[in-house]
């Protein structure tokens, strides 16, 4: 159960800087972090003692069923760590606007909105 | 942003193509080896990031970079979306798997499987391009 | 496994560190430590597309990280003041809420090595006689579940058509 629960430490420590920074790039940090911490999650729950991963090197291959570890979660994570990179992308083009328009980037010190 | 110094400049004109090829590659034998699209795309991505950091972002004309990444980006798209499509043009259901599957371990095989690959790898790569540009390599001129 | 211990407490550290360090510069690379300690996990458990694709969107987050703080300063200069005080209380009551309900949880998992593996021992089985495709993962997410890598060519296409219209840039520079 321990390679369980310190993926989700740090969930709770990218939760925290999303929530209690004040730096928009501190922001998007803990966003990632998020991120990272929920697919290697996944990527664990897959995981078969002694397994080799699922690919046919010779074909047939008999013992395929009991050597392979799960393709499923694989698949999930594979779209999600894409995803990922884009919504960093976004966030981060948004930080620059910010910076580019009020020289700062502090989150209590944005109030009206210019131009 | 400036570029870099004489040593940078002469080995990344020897190794780009190599690592634009190593991108073909992965994306190919998508269903042989473990990477696939995305993962080729990416590194095609990156080879052209290559040339900016190392030659600078004087050398490039700004309307070339994005017009061709987003024609090369559409054209993507648009591949994957008619390959899903066909099947249903075919009477079948959406996503039918059209294209002999041969024998497996070739490199001509299982159906529609390379030709999504290659799609997706030409959409993220173009795609990526387009980003890292607006990111980090021009500049904004206020408009008064 | 020894090693996948290390580096899962070597992930949280880094994660720990880029969070409350006040050189924005140094969070950068530190995220970049997170994201490489990921992939040789992913390695470790036996996903070798996932590490792939990991290493070199790690790559490319970490370059546009720097290329964005480049361009502004990388001084954090928000951590003068004190933590506000009702935002932390906040997180720490959800914190303790969460962990109690996620331990809990925790009991109806499977064993870590021991998968259930219901319908993954179906793809395995049938992806050699339908699709013919010797990587299995590539046949579960172009074939089997295809509307998935659709919704995230959307997802990607969407993200790049936000930042070039946020970022309206003209001329060079």
């Amino acid at each position: 159960m321990i390679p369980f629960i310190l993926p989700v430490l740090l969930f709770l420590v990218g939760l925290y800087a999303m929530v209690a920074k004040r730096n928009i790039i501190k922001i998007a940090i803990g966003f990632c972090l998020m991120e990272y911490a929920v697919n290697c999650l996944f990527a664990l729950i897959g995981y078969k003692n002694g397994g080799i991963p699922p690919i046919f090197t010779k074909v047939p291959f008999p013992e395929a069923s009991r050597l392979f570890v799960d393709p499923i979660p694989q698949a999930l994570v594979l779209t999600a760590i894409v995803i990922g990179l884009g919504t960093t992308a976004l966030l981060l083009a948004i930080a620059l606007r910010v910076y580019e328009k009020y020289q700062t980037f502090d989150v209590s010190k944005i109030r009206r909105l210019k131009g | 942003m400036k570029g870099m110094t004489l040593i940078v400049k002469v080995i990344t004109r020897l190794i780009a193509g190599y690592v634009f090829l190593f991108g073909v590659y992965i994306v190919l034998h998508g269903h042989l080896t473990p990477g696939g699209g995305f993962a080729g795309g990416v590194i095609i991505a990156a080879s052209f990031i290559l040339l900016i950091l190392a030659f600078g972002s004087e050398e490039l004309r700004e309307r070339l970079g994005y017009t061709y990444s987003s024609i090369f980006e559409s054209i993507g798209g648009l591949l994957f979306l008619f390959t899903a499509l066909f099947g249903l043009f075919l009477g079948y259901w959406f996503f039918f798997n059209f294209l002999p599957k041969g024998k497996p371990l070739a490199l001509l095989s299982s159906g529609i499987i390379p030709v999504c690959n290659i799609a997706i790898g030409i959409k993220v790569g173009a795609g990526l391009f387009a980003i890292f540009l607006a990111l980090a390599a021009t500049k904004y001129i206020m408009k008064e | 496994m020894i090693e996948l211990y290390i580096l899962l407490v070597v992930m949280f550290g880094a994660g720990i560190v880029s969070v409350a360090i006040k050189d924005l510069l140094a969070s950068a690379i530190a995220m970049g430590v997170v994201g490489f300690s990921l992939a040789i996990i992913f390695i470790l458990v036996g996903a070798p597309d996932l590490a792939i694709v990991q290493i070199v969107v790690e790559i490319l987050t970490v370059v546009i990280f720097t290329a964005v703080l480049l361009r502004s300063t990388h001084i954090d200069e928000t951590l003068e003041s004190p933590p506000a005080v009702f935002p932390t209380v906040t997180f720490i009551l959800f914190a303790i809420l969460f962990m109690v309900f996620f331990v809990s949880a925790l009991r109806e998992f499977p064993v870590f090595g021991n998968p259930v593996m219901k319908v993954g021992n179906e793809y395995i089985k049938r992806a050699i006689a339908e699709v013919r495709a010797a990587n299995v993962v590539a046949a579960v997410i172009l074939d089997y579940r295809g509307y998935d890598t659709l919704g995230e060519a959307t997802v990607l296409f969407t993200s790049v058509i936000g930042v070039l219209t946020i970022l309206r840039r003209i001329g060079k520079r």
